[in-house]
């Protein structure tokens, strides 16, 4: 093969782009077809050059034969790793070909393409973001509402697809099981108040009214509360154990696989029986509490069974709505316990960690929540008169 | 009552389906095209999924016919799963779309639950529910058939995977590989026209891994069930995928059969990936053959690159044989005896070294000179 003929085959083909940087005229000389095809060495040329630290360099780009859009980013790639290369882009002079597609380049260039610095919040920053952190969880939540909220009235319209059996064993482990705590917990809690309250009374004369103090403070208020946050303790937690746990395991998944929606299976169950069962245990924590009342009343403040019993239907008139007030909040207490614990059951992220983190939140939130909307119903109960 | 509650359940969950309404002309024309476009099982186009800022899948396509075994083979990190569980419906997508049979189940604004795609799934913990009976586990899918006929399916499918007496027993008094079965035969208990599989054989020891992947692949095939699954075993694809897609940040780099996949790798990555082997140095000589430390090789195939290219060749431990005759000298660095063959480690004069897969009737020890020889049908090069 002659000479001359090896040379046009190449020329046909890429010819090979390559650079030199002359130290001693301080002229950086380009060469060859700086196309797509043609720079593929360039990338191990670049690795090692060394580069000048001097300023006041040219740019000869006369040897460049053709060039692409991935050739001029490499020589504006070149160019930016001499100091002063910003200057010496814009000042050389370019064929009008290349300085197009140079200023294509570098407009591109300078925009996005340093990384971007992670900015470090200061407290109102991160005080922000966990504001807008909470108000997406809200969102999110409110969303969980309302997909349950939707199945409960899927279920409704066919009521041969609920879980009875499911609802049944849920009511047992919420609701039966829970007799002796709530029962102890609200016995302690009327003999307390009938105490504490009882010596004042007792200093004015006033023992009776013992009967009044202990059988408005349970209806209204001690009872529905004490037997919502035991519930919340006892239930809300396993509610989000258990499909925690089924998350970690892939359990979840695998109902779904099967045809299952997780929401009618695990979540409607749980919050159709805590609905049955809290006000159940309200009504029987105004029992044992107005119980626990009366032992005191009989043994500190000398009003016997008798009186006490008789006395209470007078003591209740006074605000003879009372009985309801405490039960009316019984089930949206339910609803609460049994909403928090499932959301936060789903959102076990599958580590057997976050099952523990994720318990601990649905009971604290649980709690706040009732004690928050027990407050709403004080107000609200006021304002009606009730 | 009935009827409105079913509408509302339908606008709810099928998305999909309602959007289809919106047209009329468009709805005939897709009506006419159905019968060509049907004949996809599973049919994504370039789907992208995204944690976040960060990008786990990045343009996949891939397309399975019914009654097809197929892999994603992949090292952990590539987004394998994520496919799987875009599938399935866990993981919302991007961009792209998903199409189940002909009827779109994902896309941008589009995600269709899992529980209304009629897939079957295998986890990789087998998720088995542990307070129910084995029958129980597999007839769990089975809603609104009667008791008699979930045990008529529950007894035939327990037949089918081998375990016909372990019905009444529970999952936790089972080894690792009878859940795996179990877990199994409750996926095609409802009868899914695809069966998703997430590393299902992981969680077992390596003898039974092999097993258990020739007997599934069997329940499949005899099942007729198409079969997508996920792991980064290559003897677990190889066994189990009729067609394997090897899987690399995000994308399918190769779509192929395991014969393919092995001899002609599309790309380093694959070539690389898959079985043994290391790339070495050299360059064309002329279109089909090619100057290496071991000596010129006759290529199987013409590459285009001019002569002198510099190029990376492939050669896998069982294409080089030791030969007694050879001039080519190499010092073995190292050995690994294998039973039936041993795996030496060559230094080539360049400082590469490369893998010799020999019989073990006669044996080399470690710094021995030895000649070889190449002896490749196929034989796979890169430029550099």
């Amino acid at each position: 093969m002659t000479r001359s003929a090896a040379k046009s085959k190449a020329a046909k083909k890429a010819a090979q782009a390559g650079f030199v940087l002359d130290q001693q005229k301080n002229r950086l000389i380009c060469e060859g077809d700086w196309t797509i095809d043609g720079v593929a060495s360039l990338e191990k040329l670049l690795r090692r050059v060394h580069w000048p630290s001097t300023q006041r360099w040219v740019l000869d780009a006369r040897g460049i034969s053709r060039m692409d859009t991935v050739g001029a980013w490499l020589l504006y790639r070149i160019v930016m790793k001499i100091p002063g290369g910003e200057s010496l882009l814009q000042q050389s002079e370019l064929p009008s070909w290349q300085r197009s597609l140079l200023d294509l380049v570098i407009e591109n260039a300078s925009q996005g393409m340093k990384p971007p610095v992670e900015q470090k919040l200061n407290a109102f920053g991160r005080l922000g973001l966990s504001t807008v952190r909470m108000a997406d969880e809200m969102l999110d939540m409110l969303r969980f509402i309302g997909e349950t909220s939707f199945h409960l009235g899927i279920l409704m319209l066919k009521p041969w697809r609920i879980r009875f059996r499911q609802i049944f064993r849920t009511i047992q482990m919420a609701g039966v099981n829970a007799l002796l705590i709530v029962g102890l917990i609200s016995f302690l809690m009327g003999v307390v108040i009938a105490y504490q309250g009882g010596m004042t009374l007792e200093r004015f004369g006033a023992n009776f009214l013992v009967v009044e103090l202990v059988s408005l403070t349970m209806l209204r208020e001690m009872s529905p509360l004490l037997a919502a946050i035991i519930v919340a303790g006892r239930t809300g937690s396993a509610y989000t154990a258990e499909i925690g746990t089924m998350q970690v395991t892939d359990e979840i998944d695998a109902l779904r696989m099967l045809g299952i929606t997780p929401i009618e299976m695990l979540v409607i169950p749980k919050v159709t029986a805590l609905l049955i069962a809290l006000p159940l245990l309200t009504v029987y924590a105004d029992i044992t509490g107005i119980f626990g009342g009366m032992v005191v009343a009989r043994w500190q403040l000398d009003v016997g069974f008798y009186d006490f019993i008789s006395r209470l239907p007078q003591a209740v008139s006074i605000s003879p709505k009372s009985f309801w007030v405490g039960l009316i909040k019984a089930p949206v207490f339910a609803m609460i316990i049994a909403i928090i614990g499932c959301y936060r059951g789903f959102k076990v992220d599958g580590s057997s960690e976050s099952v523990g983190r994720e318990t601990t939140a649905s009971v604290v939130a649980s709690i706040f929540f009732v004690i928050l909307i027990d407050a709403v119903f004080s107000i609200l109960f006021t304002r009606i008169d009730w | 009552m009935r009827g409105f509650s079913r509408a509302i359940a339908k606008i709810y969950h099928n998305e999909a389906g309602h959007n289809e309404r919106k047209n009329p002309v468009h709805n005939l024309i897709r009506a006419s095209f159905r019968g060509i476009a049907m004949e996809f099982l599973l049919d994504i186009n370039d789907m992208h999924c995204r944690f976040d800022d960060t990008t786990v899948v990045d343009g996949l396509s891939l397309h399975m016919q019914p009654g097809c075994l197929a892999c994603l083979l992949g090292p952990s990190g590539c987004g394998k799963t994520t496919v799987l569980r875009a599938i399935a419906g866990f993981q919302p997508i991007v961009s792209g779309e998903i199409k189940l049979n002909g009827r779109l189940v994902s896309s941008h604004n589009v995600q269709v639950p899992p529980e209304k795609r009629g897939l079957g799934m295998v986890f990789q913990d087998y998720a088995l529910f542990p307070h129910l009976s084995v029958a129980n586990n597999i007839g769990f899918g089975l809603r609104g058939k009667s008791v008699k006929e979930r045990t008529r399916i529950a007894d035939k499918l327990l037949e089918l995977v081998g375990m016909e007496s372990h019905g009444k027993r529970y999952p936790h008094e089972l080894s690792g590989g009878q859940q795996q079965r179990i877990a199994l035969a409750r996926a095609l208990a409802p009868k899914p026209g695809l069966l998703l599989l997430d590393e299902p054989f992981s969680n077992l020891d390596v003898e039974l891994r092999e097993r258990l992947a020739t007997d599934v692949r069997a329940i499949l095939k005899s099942q007729g069930t198409a079969a997508l699954f996920v792991t980064h075993d290559q003897h677990e694809a190889f066994v189990m995928g009729e067609r394997i897609g090897v899987m690399h940040q995000g994308r399918i780099r190769q779509w192929d059969t395991a014969i393919n996949l092995y001899y002609e790798p599309a790309e380093r990555f694959v070539a690389d990936f898959i079985g043994q082997g290391r790339l070495i140095e050299g360059r064309m000589v002329n279109a089909n053959s090619v100057q290496t430390p071991l000596g010129t090789i006759e290529v199987n195939r013409a590459y285009p690159w001019r002569d002198g290219t510099a190029v990376d060749v492939l050669l896998r431990p069982n294409d080089i044989v030791i030969s007694r005759e050879s001039n080519i000298r190499c010092r073995i660095l190292d050995r690994a005896f294998k039973g039936a063959d041993t795996l030496y480690t060559l230094a080539l004069a360049n400082g590469d070294d490369v893998l010799s897969l020999a019989s073990s009737h006669q044996d080399y020890s470690v710094g021995q000179e030895i000649g070889v020889a190449v002896n490749a049908e196929h034989l796979i090069i890169f430029q550099r």
